[in-house]
């Protein structure tokens, strides 16, 4: 097995080499890396969005966008944020690690898996093209709100397409991964023994096959509204635009939890590697999870308590997504119970995952306030909702990519990432990220409509504060970058083990991981 | 190892197949859900809520319909009579049918009785308000919507309003069709 590791290069069988190996490659690991490298660019393009933004931000009035710009920024920013950084970096983890941690030899449908990769940057291009196309690129929020999306431009088409893309992309991905998980683990390894992070992926994988079909059916009668005459959300052939939301939220409410049950998953796996115990109540992790991804169905209209519903509905869904806190508390009751009276090291990952564990808590805190439809219908569309849900993608979804990132780099490229780096990369991002994210809450209670590029003078300082804080955090992941190339070219050779207390299948094979592993089946006692 | 997986993605296409027709189910669904159990409340709050009705009398409504002699349609109301609290909105239907074998146009004009009456009857909608055109043998309902201003002297217990329609072809091709009386 080491000495195919070494030759791992050498191993691919034949395959074409330079751009051709990338194109028709249906090894799990170079898609993974595939994956990875889309996610990175893409989370630089939606960056310097969001830095955009920022800075029209930084005083009110107009300076740098005009408002139709700016609604274009923030759109294009939670679209690709969402379906092009955050999704296909959990692909992306999910195709380097899923087969590792089972010991399978490679995803269960290498070919569809290398088609669930390709489409996506078409995807991309056609979002970032929309740009150069007569009244620019879509400006109606990344939400999709109808009347806005139906009264659009030919780039509210051209991103309908990209949205179909996008998930017909996850759904192939999902699909090929839920039935890796099922059907390829290792013999002994039962589903109750499977690294946590599998286990989030694998339900992460049914609520996409659930829940990205209801999108594509919702964006098609968009799409027929606005081309072929139907009148599914147009008021004026007697349609209703309230009933877009309800079946956009039923798919994105669970979406939301697509974006962060990985998230869980990575936290899973880092913190007791570097606490040096196994985690705290794995089987209530799993069933918290089930019941999260199980509830996330029957919450979605706590996101529209404003469109005018009777309180019955309303007591309802507050109720219902109160009970979501339940589980979640359960999980970082796990993690905090799994780092009490450990070992702890506070190398690069592990800090990332307190991070996560500290500050995904008060995202879940302001989204407990948000649940509760009084205080709700006060802050709707406020800066309030904006720091709610950055502090749970940001220090949340994000962060928990960066912990894996690093926890994995060494396994994937063979060099121990630089520590150095890594710990200013992680001082300057966590202090970036609350200088731009906590002063929005107050924005928020104080009434600042979120999606306006201008803003009465008194919400001038904290907005200049929040600017500040984003170019820091923006500017620090360029450091991330230096790692991760500086990983890739050379560094200190990384044991097979990497980390002393990592434990599971991966950490068994050599580092970097060979081209082909786990031919013949390892058996899990 | 490979049958299996064969098996499993049939499975999840199946399912994601489900999904994607479930979202336009979805459609129907919630109109049925709302319509079932009355939780829209959307069609009442677009409505704003009046809260002028005059509710310690009852008066008594006639209705009826004429055609001018030059106009072979039949004209009726849905409903001869009805009692409404003034103030309250009050929607009624009336049918024509042009029983001629060409496209006509006609325009209603109401009168009311007691004449007094006419400045409180306040119409919201009305089929008077536009001349009809009626293709040969063509049926219509039309609605007339309307307010009796609480404002209405109080020893008025019966109103009567009264609609006939008048052919306007020849008036409509020397453009003065328009200047019809109507409201």
């Amino acid at each position: 097995m080491s000495d195919a590791a070494h030759a791992h290069d050498d191993h691919s069988h034949g395959h074409p080499s330079g751009i051709m190996r990338w194109l028709t490659t249906t090894n799990h690991k170079d898609i993974g890396t595939l994956y990875l490298g889309f996610a990175f660019i893409m989370l630089f393009t939606a960056g310097s969005m969001a830095l955009l933004i920022r800075a029209e931000l930084f005083q009110p009035g107009l300076q740098i966008t005009n408002p139709d710009f700016f609604n274009q920024l923030t759109t294009l920013h939670g679209l690709i944020m969402v379906f092009g950084v955050i999704m296909p970096a959990f692909s992306g983890f999910a195709n380097w690690q899923v087969p590792l941690m089972l010991g399978a030899p490679d995803m269960a449908f290498p070919r569809m898996n290398n088609w669930a990769f390709w489409v996506l940057p078409v995807a991309g291009l056609m979002l970032m093209g929309s740009f150069l196309l007569p009244g620019g690129a879509v400006a109606g929020g990344w939400t999709m709100y109808p009347p806005l999306f139906i009264q659009g431009g030919i780039s509210y088409d051209l991103t309908i397409l990209a949205v179909h893309i996008m998930g017909l992309s996850s759904i192939m991905g999902s699909i090929n991964i839920a039935t890796t998980i099922l059907n390829m683990r290792a013999p002994g390894l039962t589903l109750m023994k499977m690294p946590l992070f599998c286990w989030t992926w694998l339900i992460t994988a049914y609520l996409l096959i659930a829940t990205m079909p209801v999108l594509a059916g919702a964006v098609t009668m968009l799409l027929t509204d606005r081309n072929f005459g139907t009148h599914f959300f147009n008021a004026a052939g007697g349609g209703d635009p309230v009933m877009f939301q309800h079946i956009f939220w039923f798919f994105a409410h669970p979406e939301v939890y697509i974006l962060i049950l990985p998230a869980f998953g990575i936290v899973s796996q880092v913190i007791p590697t570097f606490a040096r115990k196994p985690l705290f109540g794995y089987a209530s992790m799993v069933y918290a999870t089930a019941s999260i991804a199980i509830l996330s169905f029957i919450v979605w209209a706590h996101h529209m308590f404003t469109v005018g519903m009777p309180v019955a509905a309303q007591l309802f869904f507050m109720f219902s997504t109160m009970l979501i806190a339940v589980p979640t508390g359960v999980k970082v009751f796990n993690w905090v119970a799994t780092m009490w009276k450990g070992s702890l090291t506070f190398e690069t990952p592990m800090l990332f995952a307190i991070a996560f564990v500290c500050l995904f808590t008060i995202g879940g805190f302001s989204g407990l306030v948000l649940a509760m439809a009084p205080v709700d219908i006060q802050v709707h569309d406020t800066y309030y909702v904006v720091a709610h849900f950055h502090y749970v993608l940001v220090s949340g979804a994000l962060f928990a990519i960066f912990a894996g990132s690093y926890y994995w780099l060494p396994k994937w490229t063979g060099h121990m990432y630089d520590e150095t780096l890594g710990k200013w990369h992680f001082w300057l991002s966590v202090i970036g990220m609350n200088i731009v994210f906590f002063p929005m809450h107050f924005l928020g209670l104080a009434g600042m409509p979120r999606r306006i590029p201008d803003y009465a003078l008194q919400f001038t300082e904290f907005n200049q504060i929040a600017t500040v804080g984003a170019f820091i955090f923006g500017f620090s992941q360029l450091i991330f970058l230096v790692v991760v190339l500086k990983a890739i070219k050379g560094g200190a050779k990384a044991t097979d083990q990497v980390w002393e207390g990592a434990e599971g299948l991966e950490w068994t094979l050599p580092s970097p991981a060979p081209y082909h592993t786990f031919e013949t089946a390892p058996v899990v006692k | 190892m490979a049958l299996g997986n064969t098996k499993t993605l049939g499975k999840f296409v199946v399912v994601t197949l489900g999904m994607f027709g479930f979202g336009f189910a979805l459609v129907p669904f919630y109109y049925k859900i709302c319509e079932v159990t009355g939780i829209n409340a959307g069609a009442e709050q677009s409505l704003a809520k009046n809260t002028q009705v005059d509710t310690s009398r009852w008066v008594t409504l006639e209705f009826d319909a004429n055609t001018n002699s030059g106009l072979p349609w039949q004209f009726k109301p849905e409903m001869r009579t009805m009692k409404v609290h003034p103030g309250q909105l009050v929607q009624v239907e009336y049918d024509v049918t042009n029983t001629s074998d060409q496209a006509m146009v006609g325009q209603a004009v109401p009168s009311y009785g007691p004449a007094r009456a006419a400045a409180f009857f306040k119409k919201i909608e009305c089929f008077c308000f536009t001349p009809q055109t009626l293709a040969a043998g063509e049926s219509r309902r039309m609605p007339v919507l309307f307010v009796l201003d609480p404002g209405m002297d109080r020893d008025v217990h019966t109103v009567t309003l009264s609609y006939t329609f008048f052919n306007t072809e020849k008036k409509a091709q020397t453009g003065s069709g328009k200047s019809l009386p109507h409201g």
